[in-house]
């Protein structure tokens, strides 16, 4: 091997309270796929930032080309030829495709040279795009498109991707991993973080992994079963959720016709939504990020109305009703966003509680709070799903979102509802925590409760549900008994890979 | 009510000198909101402007003087309030709310000794020929040279925010400022920049008022037109083609209901008076009622995590 494209040597970056990175060394070769492996709060996004220059080192070096390398800010980084895909926050929904692409270049031409330019290599590399449309109207896998598509124009030699797959659907994903492949032949090395770890052992030459900050392993992710890079990961071995239910026959929710108007800008309408869930069973629902889930689940819980009759819990119209009345009939909701839709960031555990708890678990009488059930509400919830916290007086915020995401499922779980609805139950939550919230899904269901399940992991899905249906544009598929669906039977149902082409190699 | 003392040539012409200080101070806020900032203080900035060109045109006897040091001043007020925001993260809201008190009570102590005194005058443009045209050239070309400047501020923001880089970046930071910053741009300092420039646009703004428009000093002259300046912004859908429209309907209406008065209309003074606040607010509601979106980091404070 000739000169590493970037060697780390001893990297270390502490933020008060934790060490984010402790020396950390490893080397990309140009042309190499190299994957970044780790737990979420395992130090990777912070060493992507180093590189990429949003933040600078405590001690350790960088090199590039066997040049001293410490860009001051991501101009420089993009200017030496480093250039990162984001997992969040950063397109402009309301500018078009073209107006993205040249926020994210140093030189940009002028915009009607640049749209050609966005075609021509869009076409070269099978991701169609078209640079006029605005980016709040396209869909996740196009989004993606526009922020490769931005780095490709300044042909970069190192190309950083943070969870690229995380929103795809897998035959979108078997496109982006021609496209990086052809990349990788040209030349290009490829940083490529994400915690699946079938992905990695596809397309990773090499893998470093990390874990609280430190470098534990570098590996040829081929060589490895995926169960040995995860015990890698996390550092001890993971069981895989049990379970034991009986689907009974009896129908515990029924939705019929179900349609509704997007709430807001960019928003899906859901279309025509029917399924049925039987008591003791998990729904497993599919489908990539924004194709409905979010409006499934307002609708489910109550947030938004619709006709009394097309939502029928126990046989009972609720359609009409508000979250309050549907949660003291036995239909609860667990949504995605942690801080600020499930829990009140600034507000104690104790409190937040009691903003779900307090119609089914009598936490006031009258009108007046009784803070001491409301305390021993949250302490029970703390105790039984192991929630890592000094007690129910502290905020929200303050959690890990592992921890907080186990409190505000144990929250609706202790409330013995009759229909539990979650969305991305283990988003962003540590391995050994997705485990124990996902077994005590299980359990619930066990218990003879019914569960939907709104997910984009479909490992998770696959593992959990009874039955799986997908989203995909507000349409809701028929749902078809999980075990025996292959990949690829997944992958249409979630809508296929939405007029992508293979890259012409 | 003689209807027949109003002259149609006159009031067409004057609408054009009512419209211009809302026009400029609605400008102003126009690219501070594109760039993702909510300052309510507009009205403090446009009276502090408004006090500050007064005092320096009579000093100097020179209204160009004027103008510059109330931009100035409108500018350094609105600094205030980007240190207090972008820097200590305050509350854009109760920030802006307290720019405005502030800058009503700064101007009426500075204006103590200058109550009842007359400005120099602000010479109208000489357009020659233009102004000669029956009609047309006494309604068009017989103003001063902030008339049109403000017509050509607009138009150099439009060309600004969509034909422009610098343009692009405003609105990428006051569209997604995490985003923005992830690409490299700075966020703090670009918004520094555009608060500042709406402080100069309502100083300017301020200043037409107590130099042309009235033309004198009064406590409180403003008279709530930043807060119709707000207004105009969001429901001008933050283009400032519409903003143009909404502050000449406003301008127009409010010429209009002070003429009706001269003319003894039989409607109580009051109800004149509110007009033009409530015809310009319904003709944008209406406007605006079709899919707009405001800039989605309007408000929200922006601290940059790592």
């Amino acid at each position: 091997m000739g000169t590493p494209l970037l060697t780390l040597s001893g990297l270390t970056k502490a933020y008060p309270g934790v060490v984010a990175n402790d020396d950390v060394s490893f080397d990309i070769q140009p042309g190499e796929v190299h994957a970044l492996l780790g737990e979420n709060g395992a130090g990777k996004s912070t060493l992507v930032k180093l590189i990429y220059g949003l933040v600078s080192p405590d001690s350790g070096k960088m090199a590039l080309n066997g040049m001293p390398y410490a860009p001051a800010n991501p101009n420089a980084a993009r200017a030496s030829g480093v250039a990162m895909v984001f997992q969040h926050f950063s397109l402009f929904d309301a500018l078009s495709v073209a107006e993205n692409v040249a926020l994210g270049m140093d030189n940009s031409p002028p915009q009607g040279e640049l749209s050609t330019k966005i075609r021509t290599v869009s076409d070269a590399y099978g991701l169609p795009l078209d640079p006029h449309r605005t980016v709040g109207d396209l869909s996740a896998g196009e989004r993606q498109r526009v922020e490769i598509i931005r780095c490709l124009l300044q042909d970069p030699q190192l190309l950083i991707m943070d969870e690229p797959t995380s929103v795809l659907t897998p035959q979108e994903v078997e496109i982006l991993f021609k496209t990086l492949r052809k990349l990788s032949a040209e030349g290009t090395a490829i940083l490529y973080i994400s915690h699946k770890l079938e992905e990695i052992r596809s397309l990773c030459d090499n893998a470093t992994i990390l874990r609280l900050g430190k470098k534990v392993a570098t590996c040829i992710p081929a060589q490895k079963t995926a169960a040995e890079l995860a015990e890698m990961m996390v550092g001890t071995s993971l069981k895989p959720p049990k379970r034991a239910a009986e689907v009974s026959s009896e129908v515990a929710l029924h939705v019929s016709g179900l349609n509704l108007p997007p709430a807001q800008a960019f928003g899906t309408s859901l279309r025509d939504i029917s399924l049925t869930l039987h008591k003791g069973e998990v729904l497993g629902i599919g489908g990539v990020a924004g194709n409905g889930q979010d409006e499934l689940l307002a609708a489910l819980s109550g947030e938004r109305l619709c006709a009394a009759d097309q939502v029928k819990l126990d046989g009972k119209p609720v359609g009409n009703l508000g979250p309050t009345a549907r949660r003291h009939l036995g239909l609860l909701a667990a949504p995605e966003e942690r801080l600020g839709h499930a829990a009140v960031p600034d507000m104690s555990l104790t409190e937040n509680a009691l903003l779900t708890g307090v119609t089914r678990q009598a936490l006031a009488k009258g009108g007046w709070i009784n803070w001491a059930a409301a305390k021993g509400y949250a302490e029970r919830i703390i105790h039984q799903f192991d929630v890592r916290t000094p007690g129910p007086h502290v905020a929200a915020r303050a959690l890990s979102g592992g921890n907080l995401q186990k409190f505000v499922i144990g929250r609706e779980v202790l409330q013995a509802p009759h229909v539990l609805v979650v969305n991305q139950p283990t988003w962003g939550v540590d391995a050994s925590a997705a485990a124990a919230i996902r077994q005590a899904l299980l359990d619930l269901a066990t218990q003879g409760s019914a569960i939907i399940c709104i997910s984009q992991d479909l490992d998770e899905l696959m593992e959990i549900s009874d039955r799986f249906a997908a989203l995909n544009e507000g349409h809701l598929t028929h749902a078809r008994p999980a075990a025996g669906l292959t990949i690829e039977e997944i992958g249409l149902m979630m809508g296929g890979a939405h007029g992508m082409e293979a890259a012409h190699v | 009510m003689d209807l027949s003392s109003i002259n149609p040539v006159l009031l067409l012409a004057s609408l054009m000198v009512a419209a211009t200080p809302l026009l400029f101070a609605a400008l102003g806020e126009l690219i501070v909101e594109r760039a993702g900032v909510l300052n309510l203080g507009v009205e403090g900035m446009m009276i502090t402007g408004a006090v500050s060109g007064f005092i320096i045109a009579v000093e100097s006897g020179s209204p160009a003087l004027g103008f510059i040091c109330a931009a100035i001043a409108g500018a350094l007020l609105s600094l205030l309030f980007a240190l207090l925001t972008q820097v200590f993260l305050a509350n854009q809201v109760a920030s802006g709310l307290a720019l405005t008190l502030f800058g009503l009570g700064l101007s009426a102590l500075l204006g103590q000794g200058y109550v009842g005194i007359k400005p120099p005058s602000t010479p109208k443009l000489d357009l020659g020929m233009l102004a000669d045209i029956p009609f047309i050239g006494r309604v068009l070309f017989t103003h001063d040279l902030m008339v049109y400047l403000a017509l050509a501020l607009a138009i150099a923001i439009w060309f600004f925010l969509h034909r422009t880089r610098a343009g692009l970046i405003l609105r990428g930071v006051g569209e997604n400022h995490d985003a923005a910053h992830a690409l490299g741009y700075k966020v703090v300092m670009i918004r520094f920049a555009a608060i500042a420039f709406g402080g100069a646009c309502a100083g300017v703004g301020g200043a037409y008022l107590s130099l042309v428009r009235v033309p004198q000093w009064t406590e409180g002259m403003t008279a709530g037109i930043g807060w119709i300046a707000l207004a105009l912004v969001v429901f001008a859908s933050w283009k400032p083609g519409r903003v143009i429209l909404g502050a000449y309907l406003f301008g127009g209406v409010n010429v209009l209901q002070l003429n009706l008065q001269a003319a003894g209309a039989a409607i109580p003074v009051e109800y004149l008076a509110m007009s033009p606040y409530l015809v310009t607010i319904l003709v944008l509601v209406i406007m605006s009622a079709e899919r707009s979106r405001a800039p989605a980091s309007l408000g929200r404070p922006f601290h940059a995590s790592h």
